[in-house]
């Protein structure tokens, strides 16, 4: 059996908030294995996005164990997951976190050039990667230049700078308009069938339902693991059954 | 489907098969096709209340076709129509209705309820997304007849997420 590229075992994460132990997360097993994509949904306070930030060592964990592609994360220090980041982990965030004195370009060459590729392999994977987003005439720009939209396109591209083993992701259309969530999903599609393995959370069932996988959290922990179902459907031609307009 | 019916008769004349082409290429596929069948009996409908009236049209080699009028009566039914808000959502939901009461009897448990229907509503969502990628990106009212239907879909998962907070547990 392929080494899964992420694996949580009874996660567990308790805030400590003026003395009050308030818990979060309540003990997640998550094995996700090399070319999936799995969304997390649940509702606000579900531990959600606590739970993908300890995937991605930004949040320490209280107890429980934290794999990824076959190493011991849980226990690194912040330096070594800083490490572990830069070579296997891309991260999205809701709010872009671009570096807004740095052009675009810079922007997504950073992580490659700290990654330790020669400024030519980062020079050339960087505009592979803003030409795939439709990007390159943005290269030179202002993060504040760009709508909210490409601002996120350029963060997608950083975080698969490195050619990550996971990606992850927190709302990463939480912040944009219907356009722009379409031009995200396309290429969190594309880069899906080249076989990145994906996890993210999202309250957007666009989002959601590329996915292969769903897991609801509830009160920090799993209510619901398993794939979408495929809908019965007519003859080609007639989708007629999967609008019903209410009302 | 009788006042869309009388929309597209206020345009011009037409006859049944020319008004199941105008619904379809208006909508895109999208919307529920409607079939000849229930096209002629509404226009039967129609005429007999007087809002419609027909006229046979000779045509060479062929029978007859009927080709149905807007009359003045069912030109002021369709403004009725068109000056009137439209009914806003749904208070009945068929799903609410399994979740608040299968429970009762035993049959079933609100958290498989939830999670199957969840993941019901997200594989419907994947056909939206498949049948946008499909539509001609020219043709604005099926894709937002399409993103309608996704943001409906969107309200009902969050709905569902609601219930499940507040019954489920």
């Amino acid at each position: 059996m392929d080494t899964p590229v992420v694996k949580a075992t009874n996660l567990v994460k308790i805030y400590q908030t003026g003395g009050l132990p308030v818990p979060a997360v309540r003990g997640i097993d998550l094995t996700v294995r090399a070319g999936e994509f799995v969304a997390i949904m649940g509702p606000s306070g579900s531990g959600k996005s606590t739970f993908i930030h300890m995937l991605g060592g930004l949040e320490t964990r209280t107890s429980g164990e934290i794999w990824l592609d076959g190493k011991r994360a849980d226990t690194l220090s912040e330096s070594g997951w800083a490490v572990l980041r830069r070579q296997k982990v891309g991260f999205v965030f809701q709010f872009f976190n671009l570096v807004a004195n740095m052009t675009v370009a810079d922007n997504v060459e950073l992580p490659a050039l700290l990654g330790g590729v020669s400024p030519r392999q980062a020079r050339e994977r960087r505009e592979y990667l803003l030409g795939e987003l439709g990007l390159t005439e943005r290269a030179a720009a202002a993060p504040a230049q760009l709508s909210g939209g490409e601002q996120q396109r350029v963060a997608l591209a950083r975080a698969l700078a490195n050619h990550p083993r996971l990606l992850l992701a927190d709302e990463p259309t939480g912040n944009l308009d219907s356009r722009n969530t379409r031009d995200v999903l396309k290429l969190l599609g594309q880069v899906h069938r080249q076989g990145q393995t994906i996890v993210l959370v999202t309250h957007d069932a666009r989002v959601a339902s590329m996915a292969d996988r769903v897991v609801s959290l509830l009160d920090g922990q799993i209510v619901d693991d398993g794939a979408i179902p495929r809908t019965r459907r007519r003859p080609s031609g007639t989708a007629g059954d999967v609008v019903e307009l209410h009302g | 489907m009788r006042l869309p019916l009388l929309a597209l008769l206020a345009k011009e004349p037409a006859h049944g098969y020319e008004l199941k082409q105008a619904l379809e290429v208006t909508f895109g596929s999208a919307y529920p096709s409607p079939n000849i069948g229930q096209i002629y009996v509404t226009l039967g409908r129609l005429e007999k209340d007087g809002f419609v009236r027909a006229v046979d049209v000779e045509q060479s080699n062929r029978p007859n076709k009927k080709v149905y009028y807007l009359t003045a009566a069912g030109r002021e039914a369709l403004e009725t129509w068109v000056d009137e808000p439209t009914e806003g959502p749904r208070v009945r939901d068929e799903f609410f209705m399994k979740l608040v009461l299968a429970p009762l009897t035993g049959i079933a448990d609100r958290m498989a309820l939830v999670n199957r229907q969840r993941r019901h509503y997200l594989s419907l969502m994947r056909d939206l997304d498949a049948l946008a990628e499909r539509t001609d990106p020219e043709n604005r009212v099926a894709l937002l007849l399409i993103e309608g239907a996704m943001l409906h879909l969107q309200a009902d998962l969050d709905w569902l997420q609601r219930c499940q907070e507040d019954l489920a547990l």
